[in-house]
């Protein structure tokens, strides 16, 4: 009988999942699809599937389930599945460290400080927000400026709002689905700023939460100082040139008593640090094989943990695929050593997995640094495809098939993103 | 009500007097505007215990930098809060820099200070590898270390309380009257009679003053922004490093901070009293200033800032001193070394009531100890296993960056926290990289339940620092 709160922790896993978000619930799937018996997934929140829990928008599972879901009809869905399998979910529970032995270190109310082995351990941790801190901006520091993330845990799941006059920094997809349920909530949404000149999150929530609400966004501009002692009680805010630097001259202040920002999400990485796996400096998430394996053997790592990803149904593949090669690992079966190394070149900012094989299929992402379009997606000497336009809001996928990559055997192969003239020279 | 002495005022000094005070058989009341105690300028200090070498001889300043510092080891055997002599380091680039040097080695001879010593740019590289090559040599003060000084006055204010203070928080005071037998200090919530009062008011000291028609100390206002680093940085620097002064400050220094992170600054910018706004021009003089010390330091790794106020009287001297009001006592200026200096001030200024006319009868009562928090990331494993068993709340993280539990919040909250910026300085939950993301929400709801109020009344810092505000009511048609 699986239990949603395990009354005996095993003394041993064949794979320990670190987090019950949506990367978690699937690498579990997996895990347990592919032969492992006993699987644990370890959730900090006293409920699993995450930040899906507070996503109670639709427009999840489009690809995966090929039907528009909110976040946490998504989630129990993966739930579901999950007990079906036999997972044991122990939740307010905390994952302190994990040691080289995969002996993993936990604290839980209920079960006190204890410890765990696992014959492989997955880390789907997923992302936290940049906060206002990452950029600096001048001025005070009084209440109400928020990351939109934690916005969304007020409305959403607490019922309060951050307050009834709300400025964003940033064009974030959590940003934007919170510009639009404000303004559902009552409140008044006085602008979207944002410092890029090209919005940050997918141009489906640009249209349905901003143009369809009539928000209005400003590209290329951005806060430049925050006024108010006790409460937030304006920004000023300036448009930007081509390096960046805001044009004083031009500058406006906007009244508000709450400022949410919106400028990304960082891979949630401490537990990967501390275990001294190896880490991609551009995407800050750990480097992975095309099984998603971590430099530290029997570590995996799937999900925004690895790299921050736009839509929850790529999560779930990547992170199933992840949970099958850990449960894999933990019964004795490993993987055929990767042959290929995927290297970033022209337009490409970060390709995930590193390294593939060229005998098997693979879906790899890329984000590109600008938008192009239309363009061609280049594998060295050996591939290419045109796609119709790429913006940096909107993660690449590909699929690479064994017959792509005919005649190529192995070693570095550049990934490039190029305007499509460009080819055809 | 009517005591001995009423202290305005509940920063480092305020709090340090008031605990000393609370060693007699004495009546003694600490008013504070704000809903903390300690969160004016000295929450927003640099945390440094000077060596006793820097101040200059002849002032005020000098007298008790020294004295001070050496006083620090009693209150942090007493009180729990973070102190370690971790040393300093003031370097030369150049030769008005090494005269400089000599000069200050000196002075802390003279004084007494132990351990100074000059190293060769030989020893700095073994020492700080890290520091910039273009550093020919340095001074060491081991006697130089350094403290939170929020958790510091937390302390003192708690252990005063537990001794008898009466502390009133969220109380401004708006007028001070003298009278036949005393003082009526009037606040706007109610008025207390007094036989002494002391202006422990900050950057409001010349305006406490003035209240009552004694001295003032011509205060002027100078702002400091200071940086904090990445955790990343950790260990990167050991020692306080200070470069040669200028007339007005001492540089921007890279401050090792009792946690061990980084902290780089501060400025010194003339301000208004309440201009605590950080700017772009104070960051590029900042990590300019950090980076001629210590080229490995970016901007890239800043994960919070903010600025302090110093009050700066005319002479750039404290003012600590009794006034033309008989029983109003001045205790104002107090600047760098304000901090380092605060127990010695305590000392004097109980001294200074005694000399006029106090009467003080040691209390046999008084405790000087206060229970040390338990800081659960900092215990072994086994001793985690036995604090969870005698505490469940212990076994839920309340901030994951910095391994905060429920149970600590809990503490916190019983021991005087009111506030999230309260939680945050006792405990450290929304310190780290993400900044009260994940432990805000958290620390709310502990707050909201264990002080029975609503969520929309939990404020960052008192007053109008509400955080979430009700759900508009719709009219339905």
């Amino acid at each position: 009988m699986p239990e949603l709160q395990p009354r005996h922790l095993q003394r041993r896993y064949d794979v320990v999942v670190v987090g019950g978000g949506p990367a978690g619930l699937a690498a579990a799937l997996g895990a347990r699809e592919q032969g492992a018996e006993g699987v644990l997934i370890v959730d900090r929140e006293s409920e699993p599937g995450g930040i899906l829990q507070q996503c109670i928008h639709h427009g999840f599972g489009l690809h995966h389930f090929k039907e528009e879901l909110t976040g946490p009809a998504y989630a129990e869905r993966y739930l579901g599945q999950v007990l079906e399998h036999d997972v044991d979910i122990l939740t307010d529970a905390y994952v302190l460290d994990v040691d080289p032995s995969r002996r993993v270190g936990l604290l839980s109310s209920r079960h006190g400080r204890t410890e765990v082995d696992a014959g492989a351990v997955v880390l789907a941790m997923g992302a936290r927000e940049r906060t206002r801190q990452a950029i600096r901006i001048p001025g005070t520091r009084p209440a109400g400026i928020m990351t939109a993330g934690f916005a969304q845990k007020l409305v959403n799941m607490a019922g309060y709002l951050p307050g009834r006059r709300v400025a964003i920094l940033g064009s974030g997809d959590i940003g934007l689905i919170m510009a639009r349920r404000l303004v559902l909530e009552g409140a008044e949404v006085v602008g979207v700023f944002e410092l890029m000149p090209h919005a940050n999150g997918l141009t489906r929530n640009v249209v349905q939460c901003l143009h369809d609400f009539g928000i209005p966004l400003h590209l290329s501009t951005t806060v430049v100082h925050i006024h108010g002692d006790e409460r937030i009680e304006k920004v000023t805010v300036a448009p930007v040139d081509e390096s960046f630097t805001p044009r004083m001259d031009q500058a406006w202040d906007v009244d508000c008593d709450t400022l949410l920002v919106s400028i990304g999400l960082i891979p949630d990485n401490e537990l990967a640090r501390t275990l001294g796996v190896r880490l991609d400096p551009v995407t800050t998430g750990p480097v992975v094989t095309s099984s998603m394996e971590t430099s530290r053997d029997g570590v995996f790592a799937c999900g925004n943990t690895v790299h921050i990803h736009d839509l929850v149904d790529w999560v779930s593949q990547e992170s199933q695929l992840a949970g099958g090669a850990a449960g894999g690992y933990a019964t004795g079966r490993h993987r055929r050593a990767d042959n290929v190394r995927l290297l970033p070149g022209s337009n490409v900012r970060s390709c995930i997995p590193h390294t593939i094989t060229t005998e098997r299929e693979h879906t790899i992402f890329l984000r590109v640094t600008k938008s192009l379009a239309p363009c061609t997606l280049r594998l060295g000497e050996v591939y290419e495809r045109p796609l119709r336009y790429v913006v940096p809001g909107e993660m690449v996928t590909l699929k690479v098939r064994p017959r792509f990559l005919q005649g190529f055997h192995g070693g570095n192969l550049r990934v490039d993103v190029v305007a499509r003239e460009e080819a055809a020279a | 009500m009517r005591f001995d002495v009423v202290i305005v005022g509940a920063g480092i000094v305020g709090c340090a007097i008031a605990r000393e005070l609370t060693r007699y058989r004495l009546d003694v009341a600490l008013i504070e505007r704000e809903c903390e105690v300690g969160l004016g300028t000295s929450k927003a200090n640099s945390g440094i215990i000077h060596g006793g070498h820097r101040a200059a001889d002849g002032t005020a300043k000098g007298a008790t930098e020294y004295r001070g510092n050496l006083l620090w080891d009693e209150l942090a055997h007493d009180l729990p809060f973070g102190f370690q002599r971790i040393g300093d380091l003031t370097v030369a680039f150049d030769d008005d820099d090494e005269r400089h040097l000599s000069e200050l080695l000196d002075q802390g001879r003279r004084r007494g200070v132990t351990g100074l010593e000059l190293w060769d740019s030989e020893r700095l590289r073994r020492e700080e590898p890290n520091l910039s090559h273009d550093i020919r040599s340095a001074l060491h003060a081991p006697t130089s270390g350094v403290v939170n000084p929020y958790e510091a006055c937390f302390a003192l204010a708690e252990s005063a309380v537990r001794n008898g203070l009466t502390l009133l928080l969220e109380h401004t005071v708006v007028g001070i009257e003298r009278g036949e037998s005393g003082f009526t200090v009037r606040t706007d919530r109610g008025s207390l009679e007094a036989r002494f009062v002391i202006n422990a008011a900050g950057v409001h000291g010349d305006a406490v003053a003035r209240l009552v028609g004694a001295e003032e100390a011509g205060l002027r206002f100078r702002k400091g922004e200071e940086y904090l680093l990445d955790k990343r940085l950790v260990g990167f620097v050991t020692r306080v490093v200070f470069p040669c002064p200028s007339p007005t400050s001492k540089g921007i220094l890279v401050i090792p901070t009792y946690d061990g992170t980084l902290m780089v600054g501060p400025t010194a910018t003339p301000s208004d009293a309440d201009d605590v706004t950080t700017t772009a021009q104070g960051a590029q003089a900042v990590f300019e200033g950090a980076r001629r010390l210590v080229p490995g330091i970016s901007e890239e790794d800043c994960i919070a800032e903010f600025a302090g106020v110093r009050a700066v009287a005319a002479d750039e001297d404290f003012a600590i001193h009794s006034t033309a009001v008989p029983g109003f006592v001045n205790v104002i200026g107090i600047q760098s070394p304000g901090l380092t200096a605060a127990p010695a001030i305590a000392l004097d200024v109980v001294e200074l009531l005694r000399s006029e006319g106090l009467s003080l009868e040691l209390d046999d009562a008084f405790i000087p100890g206060i229970d040390a928090p338990i800081l659960f990331a900092q215990l072994e494993p086994e001793e985690q296993a036995r604090v969870v068993r005698g505490d469940p709340r212990f076994g839920r993280i309340a901030c994951r960056c910095e391994i905060v539990t429920e149970g600590e919040v809990l503490h916190a909250i019983e021991r005087g926290a009111r506030t999230m910026d309260g939680i945050k300085f006792r405990t450290r939950a929304g310190m780290g990289r993400c900044q009260g993301g994940f432990c805000a929400w958290r620390c709310m709801r502990l707050l909201a339940d264990t002080l029975d109020i609503d969520i929309s009344e939990v404020t960052k810092r008192g007053g109008r620092s509400w955080i979430a505000t009700p759900r508009l009511e719709v009219e339905h048609a």
